[in-house]
């Protein structure tokens, strides 16, 4: 049912440290912790120029945060959600100079929040380093209403707001950060496909 | 198969602005508005220097709101092939010339929240209308131009005048040299640089640049190269049937030009790719002389670029 082959999906090529930064800010959600622990080793040079930012998610349950702790980076925050995180991140980001380089690794939600919210401070995303890690949920915006339905994992999926059954297309818009949604049964009202958990 | 639609101008006005700049001014012979161009745009103008087509890139400088008249300035080079000379000595008010499209390879980039203009020389041109533009849309930026010298500078009087502390004029003579170092280092994040002047500077600022850790998406420039001259050598037209001789002082683009094929191309100067010639065969070294080609498509040897590369060897077959 996927409609696949839709150049918009973004692409995330894994945590590549810049070796030039002045300061690097890791910005990492629940298993994305992960992606941070295996770039580097405790001790490494790059880590006195690093900030580590990080929201468990639901990741929570893991000691990801003390082992990143142990990294013995410039600086490691735990933040107890991501919204909380992103505040920090916005404040970090409007004092900021060149040089700062951020990476963002965690689940895809996370790594459009973290993408429109460096938008906003003249980062182009494809400057920003990013890691898909853990679940594949998806943000899905209603094409109808308009409204965001969070942490999709299967398709077609109720529209949280309008009720329409939506098919989850691989069209993404970076400015919602959110997956494209289309009617499943526009011209079939009644009937619909039984769900297919495509994004556990 | 250009992708230019050239247009025939007339010469309305020649002015020196400083040591070896002139500004010209052209309007079209037809009295037709010119077509919109965005600031860092440049054109290609064709001259007939006494037989000898010569085509040069050249960054527009006049107003974007006004297009009843396009500026071009042109700095006079030592040993030029062509061209500037032509221009300074044999061009006047009233002869006409021919300017192809507008093109715009170095654009302002929107995404940008405060705008880091380097000039050195001539190359403050495309950052005139850019500055206004700018400065109109209440954007920020700043301009940190380089000249040799007082008389040698065009223009850092009255863009001094116009746009106050937002511009810093570095005169080399008087021992003013900038420090690109102290300058990229402290910029606030957002901020965009674009470059334009001599080959070292470019690529000294550019350098300093990354060596700082800035992103390559906020690092823009623009050089036109000279096509270098070298030994003269023939080349195979595969499709065409033909053999051209290039000339020492000649780019394999212009013997192509003036054997009557119709090759594409669009900066002219190495560095938009629009040129790009599959080569079939090469018994030699290609010289490549673009900053288009990455490294490996270099060595390759299977590409190359006419508008400014050369060959040295028995013999060249192109796929035109």
């Amino acid at each position: 049912m996927l409609v696949t082959g839709i150049k918009s999906r973004p692409v995330y090529a894994g945590l590549v440290l810049h070796e030039h930064a002045q300061r690097h800010l890791f910005v990492l959600e629940g298993e994305g912790a992960l992606a941070l622990l295996e770039l580097v080793q405790p001790g490494d040079v790059a880590l006195e120029r690093a900030e580590i930012m990080y929201a468990p998610g639901g990741s929570a349950g893991e000691a990801h945060g003390a082992s990143l702790s142990a990294l013995g980076a410039h600086d490691c925050w735990q933040a107890p959600t991501v919204p909380t995180l992103v505040n920090r991140l916005r404040f970090v980001l409007s004092t900021a100079t060149m040089g700062t380089r951020l990476y963002a690794a965690g689940t895809e939600p996370f790594l459009g929040v973290v993408t429109r919210n460096a938008a906003d401070f003249g980062i182009k995303h494809s400057s920003i380093s990013t890691e898909h890690r853990g679940s594949l949920k998806r943000r899905v915006q209603c094409v109808h209403c308009k409204g965001c339905t969070e942490d999709v994992t299967a398709s077609p999926v109720q529209c949280t707001h309008c009720g329409v059954h939506l098919l989850v297309r691989d069209h993404y818009s970076r400015r919602y950060h959110a997956y494209q949604g289309v009617s499943i049964n526009a011209e079939d009202p009644g009937v619909v496909p039984a769900p297919e958990e495509l994004f556990a | 198969m250009t992708v230019n639609t050239e247009m025939r101008v007339r010469v309305t006005d020649v002015c020196a602005v400083a040591d070896s700049i002139k500004r010209f001014t052209l309007a079209r012979i037809d009295g037709e508005p010119l077509p919109v161009f965005a600031p860092g745009a440049h054109v290609v103008v064709s001259m007939d220097d006494n037989g000898r087509l010569r085509r040069n890139p050249y960054s527009l400088m006049s107003s974007p709101s006004n297009v009843s008249k396009y500026q071009i300035s042109v700095l006079r080079v030592p040993n030029s092939r062509g061209g500037s000379a032509f221009l300074h000595e044999q061009v006047s008010v009233g002869d006409e010339l021919t300017v192809s499209q507008p093109i715009d390879l170095f654009p302002i980039d929107n995404w940008g929240h405060r705008h880091l203009l380097i000039a050195g020389g001539v190359g403050i041109t495309p950052f005139v209308p850019m500055m206004e533009v700018l400065n109109a849309s209440g954007r920020q930026f700043e301009l940190v131009y380089s000249v040799r010298s007082r008389t040698h500078g065009a223009y850092w009087e009255q863009l001094s005048a116009t746009y106050g502390s937002r511009v810093r004029i570095a005169i080399d003579v008087e021992g003013d040299v900038v420090d690109y170092r102290s300058l990229l280092l402290n910029q606030p994040l957002g901020t965009h640089a674009y470059v334009c002047g001599p080959p070292a500077m470019i690529d000294h600022v550019l350098g300093t640049a990354r060596v700082l850790g800035w992103s390559e998406e906020n690092l823009h420039f623009e050089r036109f190269l000279a096509p270098p001259p070298g030994v003269p050598f023939s080349a195979a037209l595969r499709r065409s049937g033909l053999t051209v001789e290039v000339e020492e002082h000649q780019s394999l683009l212009e013997a192509i030009e003036a054997a009557g094929v119709d090759a594409p191309y669009l900066c002219r100067g190495g560095a938009c790719g629009q040129c790009e010639t599959a080569v079939l065969a090469a018994d030699g070294e290609l010289l490549h002389n673009d900053h288009y080609l990455t490294d490996d498509e270099q060595a390759s040897g299977h590409k190359i670029m006419p508008c400014v590369s050369r060959f040295v060897g028995a013999g060249l077959t192109l796929d035109l």
